[in-house]
């Protein structure tokens, strides 16, 4: 993993202040495509350091009802791939986080992979998470990212074992993104205790960026979670707050979560 | 070269594992499980016993005269599934995955259901072997199989109606799929085709080969040679593999799988995966799905709800690239006048999925002329379907009320 991306400069320099970086998820097209544009710009303006763009999918499996819910009403309301790009490059003009695209692999790969890489650079977007996309079956998006110079963030799970560990850490650029508990997203009482052994699990194996998603919700599990690890990614809460109470309320929740950044400085 | 030795994650550009790193370590358990498992006497002769005694395989075969008068000819012989435990080939399958489960020391068991066959084996197995069980359903399919659901819920298991998306077995797979990534560590998931990760697709077919096994030796003991054709329906396509692979290196025996059309393989209202999509990744393997210009899944269309799935498994996609075998539509329709035809000519009234091959096969055998002799897989009995064959063909008295 080479720390060159705008994604690694980022988290390493909210370390380097003392926290590390917040990271929030919202899907493109919700709760229309202007106003997940508009949702995007006012988490950063509150706090968010890098956005994490979900393309809504048909067969999403690793998400929860929150999430699901909001990306079948994009389809719904017409989403099309397009509108990733279009979506990056507004967000893009407007705030200088760097925006990661977290989709699942299908769309991917009738789009083009190349084809995709080199307009989500175009778009001025910084790299791709992907759910179900295993480094194992990665080599066309490793040729790819790596041609475009984009960010490649791979899944990290407790019950990986370490060698696979070890090839996540080796295929991402960007961040390792930790899978805190064994399910699906959505708000959990109580961020698993797995994630703190995982996050030291994926350091031995050489990690030097780790974020770690899933049950994140409250400022207090932000706090939490970066005690031990780089950054902390919320998702579910943030698309709740946006399907309820609009921009705004979006906004209003990253500020909230954004001071968990200081809770843990003052840790 | 062999076709017959294939044992994935790959068949050709086909299959593999594109599922989310959490289940990479519940499916390296199982397939080195399996590894151990099919070398191991002990499970051959468990699975056997079961197979023999519980089962009741090796099921027959049924030489059709009757139907077969409709087929130019053709001699058409069935292989029997319907008249398996659980009422499908669907057992074959269960019953070694089941084994599995107990081998690995998981205590509760999910699985997808379409048409309700799969579900109603699962929940017979895991009565049978003591395990928890959870059977996900597509709200649609609980509806239009009401009675598969009750059979499950008197077996002891736990029904979920699944209202996401289209609500049908595609859907059904995405729920239990991320059951199984929550509590995987002690569930098992019991697939129930040749679709999905590795090793489903090869582990699911070696459960299944069975069928092809038994019906070319009992083929070759009734006629003095093989067939000139093996016909099956295909949704996911675990029937199909199950008669196809026993004939793989055969090159003179042709294999058809019918695929269900729907209204028709040129309307939206299809699930003729093969026929009209392309490939894709979806559930876990790269195989041919229904899918729109931006990579979504596109929702299928059948009257037959086990073949209501917009993909297929990746061992079917890559003998149709290499054209080892043929896929081709048969309609709703078609499908529902060849279950009314064997009805009535042969006293055996099969699965609306099974329909399909034996519509599909009605049309070899006029092509084929009267020397062909045809094997068709007669995946399941029609039971499940009788309140849609009553509607279909109006069957039941307005007002009348069964008490």
């Amino acid at each position: 993993m080479t720390a060159t991306s705008a994604t690694a400069s980022t988290i390493r320099a909210r370390v380097d202040a003392g926290s590390g970086a917040l990271v929030g998820y919202l899907p493109v097209g919700f709760p229309s495509l202007g106003g997940s544009i508009d949702a995007a710009v006012a988490l950063v303006e509150n706090g968010v350091d890098i956005l994490e763009l979900g393309l809504p999918y048909s067969d999403p499996v690793m998400d929860g009802p929150v999430i699901q819910a909001a990306t079948q009403r994009a389809l719904a309301d017409g989403f099309r791939l397009r509108d990733g790009f279009t979506a990056v490059q507004a967000i893009a003009q407007q705030v200088s986080a760097p925006i990661l695209i977290m989709t699942y692999w299908n769309p991917v790969v009738q789009f083009g992979v190349d084809r995709f890489a080199d307009e989500l650079a175009a778009a001025g977007g910084a790299g791709l998470i992907t759910p179900d996309l295993i480094p194992d079956e990665a080599s066309t998006w490793l040729d790819a990212s790596e041609r475009v110079g984009l960010d490649r963030v791979f899944l990290a799970a407790p019950s990986s074992t370490d060698a696979r560990l070890r090839r996540s850490v080796e295929a991402s650029r960007g961040f390792v993104y930790a899978v805190s508990t064994m399910g699906i997203t959505g708000a959990r009482a109580d961020v698993d205790q797995a994630a703190r052994g995982l996050v030291g699990r994926l350091r031995e194996q050489g990690a030097d960026s780790t974020c770690v998603g899933i049950g994140i919700s409250t400022a207090a599990q932000v706090a939490e979670v970066l005690e031990y690890a780089d950054g902390a990614i919320v998702g579910s809460a943030i698309v709740k707050a946006l399907g309820d109470g609009g921009v705004e309320a979006a906004g209003e929740l990253a500020a909230e979560l954004a001071t968990g950044k200081q809770l843990a400085r003052s840790a | 070269m062999s076709l017959r030795t294939e044992a994935g994650p790959y068949f050709g550009e086909f299959g593999g594992r594109f599922v989310p790193e959490s289940l990479i370590a519940a499916l390296d358990e199982l397939s080195a499980a399996y590894e151990v498992a099919r070398n191991d006497p002990a499970f051959a002769a468990e699975l056997t016993e079961l197979l023999t005694n519980y089962v009741g395989r090796p099921s027959v075969i049924t030489e059709v005269p009757r139907f077969a008068e409709h087929a130019g000819g053709a001699r058409i012989i069935l292989k029997r599934e319907d008249l398996n435990h659980t009422g499908s080939h669907k057992v074959n399958n269960v019953l070694g995955q089941a084994i599995l489960t107990k081998r690995i020391g998981k205590t509760r068991v999910i699985a997808e259901t379409g048409a309700g066959q799969h579900g109603v084996a699962t929940a017979t197995a895991a009565a049978l072997f003591g395990l928890e069980c959870v059977i996900y359903m597509g709200e649609v399919d609980t509806e239009r199989q009401a009675l598969n659901v009750a059979r499950m819920r008197l077996l002891g298991a736990e029904v979920i109606p699944v209202t996401a998306g289209s609500r049908t077995l595609k859907d059904a797979i995405n729920e239990a799929l991320r059951d199984w990534v929550t509590n995987v560590e002690h569930t098992n998931y019991i697939f129930g085709t040749v679709a999905g990760p590795h090793p489903f697709p090869a582990m699911v077919r070696d459960f299944q080969k069975i069928i092809g096994e038994e019906a070319r030796e009992q083929v070759l003991a009734l006629t003095g040679r093989l067939p000139d054709a093996v016909a099956a329906c295909v949704g996911g396509g675990s029937n199909a593999m199950g008669i196809f692979h026993a004939f793989l290196d055969d090159q003179d025996v042709a294999l058809y799988g019918f695929e269900a059309g729907g209204e028709g393989a040129g309307t939206p209202r299809t699930a003729a995966t093969i026929t009209v999509g392309r490939p894709g990744v979806l559930h876990g393997a790269r195989s041919y799905l229904l899918q729109d210009e931006d990579g979504q899944t596109v929702e299928s269309h059948s009257i037959s709800a086990g073949l209501d799935y917009p993909g297929v498994g990746p061992e079917h996609s890559w003998l149709a690239s290499i054209h080892r075998a043929q896929y081709r539509p048969v309609t709703d329709d078609a499908a529902m006048q060849a279950l009314r035809l064997l009805s009535r000519t042969e006293g055996i009234i099969p699965a609306i999925e099974s329909a399909h091959a034996l519509a599909g096969a009605l049309d070899l055998g006029r092509e084929l002329g009267p020397d062909a002799t045809i094997l068709v897989n007669l995946s399941g009995r029609g039971d499940k379907d009788m309140e849609t064959a009553a509607r279909y063909f109006d069957l039941i008295d307005e007002g009348a009320r069964q008490s």
